[in-house]
């Protein structure tokens, strides 16, 4: 008997075989992109005592159920809400703000620690609605929180940085650069324009 | 000296597509590591409003997530407002504190204070209904929540 010579495997489906599996995971596939605005809810326990806020340092907007915009009772559109706001919160019209750029009129907020935003919606007010003005008002602080970390980043040695670029980099865990001085610059921007947002229920 | 004279092979040569497998297992290994499996089975619309000051959700705290809209097709029975879904069923506004509840029980206790809620709510919702999750949220004590969006411009909503 001759030796026979064991047959060789025919691998040419393979590259078949493979190309199900790909198929398969690429059509399961759902790359997670979920992002979206971070809020922190006002705690349940109800404190009795009325803290007074001067009129001229409250902000009110309110979103009816039209979705039309109402800002210090007057009506405004979308794209103009940003710049109010910004307005508001940098108005500075005590003087005790020296880094604030408004116009420091002494009839708006006094400054931007005692400016508080209210926001009020109706419960036919749409959801897109109330989002994009959630996301104007998130812009406007952090407009003010840009130009602010511009104006001082330079200096503590974060040059050419804006505020947004600031966080991520904290976050960031292959960023070069001293963590706590960074930490410290945010934590400095974050109390010079602080997030008063409340929401009336 | 013709003894370098080869006979020349006028017909082009077939590609060797020896390494055609391997290729394709690095695409399907590259598709195995990041695929999702999609862990809700959604039983109403979901398409998510844009806005572009956003912020990742942080991966490495536990994220719940609460859906609400209008019942998608084939459950139109359960009518056209916009209704709550948790985990893969419809579920009424009172459930929340002890699906948050459930949430807590499932996870390491120093990752509870972590929790984060993601809302995903259908962009024609109206917020009489974002307002009864968030006061149900409040009385849960599950107060750090993310409204998920897509990402383009505000304005388009």
């Amino acid at each position: 008997m001759a030796k026979r010579a064991a047959p060789e495997v025919n691998a040419g489906s393979m590259a078949d075989i493979a190309f199900l599996l790909l198929i398969f995971f690429l059509v399961t596939t759902t790359i997670p992109k979920d992002s979206g605005i971070n809020r922190k809810l006002p705690p349940m326990e109800e404190n009795d005592e009325d803290v007074i806020i001067k009129q001229k340092n409250i902000f009110t907007v309110l979103l009816n159920g039209k979705d039309q915009l109402l800002v210090e009772d007057e009506l405004m559109e979308l794209k103009d809400l940003r710049a109010a706001a910004i307005e508001f919160l940098d108005n500075g019209g005590d003087g005790s703000c020296d880094y604030c750029n408004g116009a420091k009129d002494p009839a708006s907020s006094d400054n931007p620690d005692k400016a508080i935003i209210s926001l009020k919606n109706e419960r036919e007010t749409s959801y897109s609605a109330y989002i994009s003005v959630q996301n104007e008002l998130v812009a406007a602080y952090n407009d003010l929180r840009n130009r602010r970390a511009l104006q001082i980043g330079a200096r503590r040695g974060f040059p050419e940085m804006d505020f947004v670029l600031m966080e991520k980099s904290y976050k960031d865990p292959k960023f070069i650069g001293n963590k706590d001085k960074l930490k410290e610059l945010i934590d400095q921007i974050r109390s010079e324009y602080p997030e008063k947002l409340s929401e009336v229920q | 000296m013709s003894k370098f004279k080869k006979q020349k092979d006028s017909s082009v040569p077939a590609v060797n597509t020896a390494s055609l497998p391997d290729i394709v297992f690095m695409l399907l290994f590259f598709f195995m590591v990041v695929t999702v499996m999609r862990e809700d089975n959604l039983l109403i619309e979901n398409r998510l409003p844009v806005a572009d000051q956003i912020e990742k959700l942080d991966k490495k705290n536990p994220i719940s997530y609460v859906y609400a809209g209008k019942p998608a097709k084939g459950y139109e029975k359960f009518g056209t407002e916009a209704r709550l879904q948790l985990n893969d069923k419809f579920a009424e506004i009172t459930e929340i504190q002890a699906f948050i509840n459930a949430e807590r029980a499932a996870l390491r206790e120093e990752l509870v204070p972590y929790l984060t809620v993601s809302l995903k709510v259908d962009r024609d919702a109206n917020m009489g209904i974002v307002g009864d999750i968030k006061q149900e949220l409040r009385k849960a004590n599950a107060l750090k929540i993310n409204y998920t969006t897509g990402t383009g411009s505000a304005m388009d909503n």
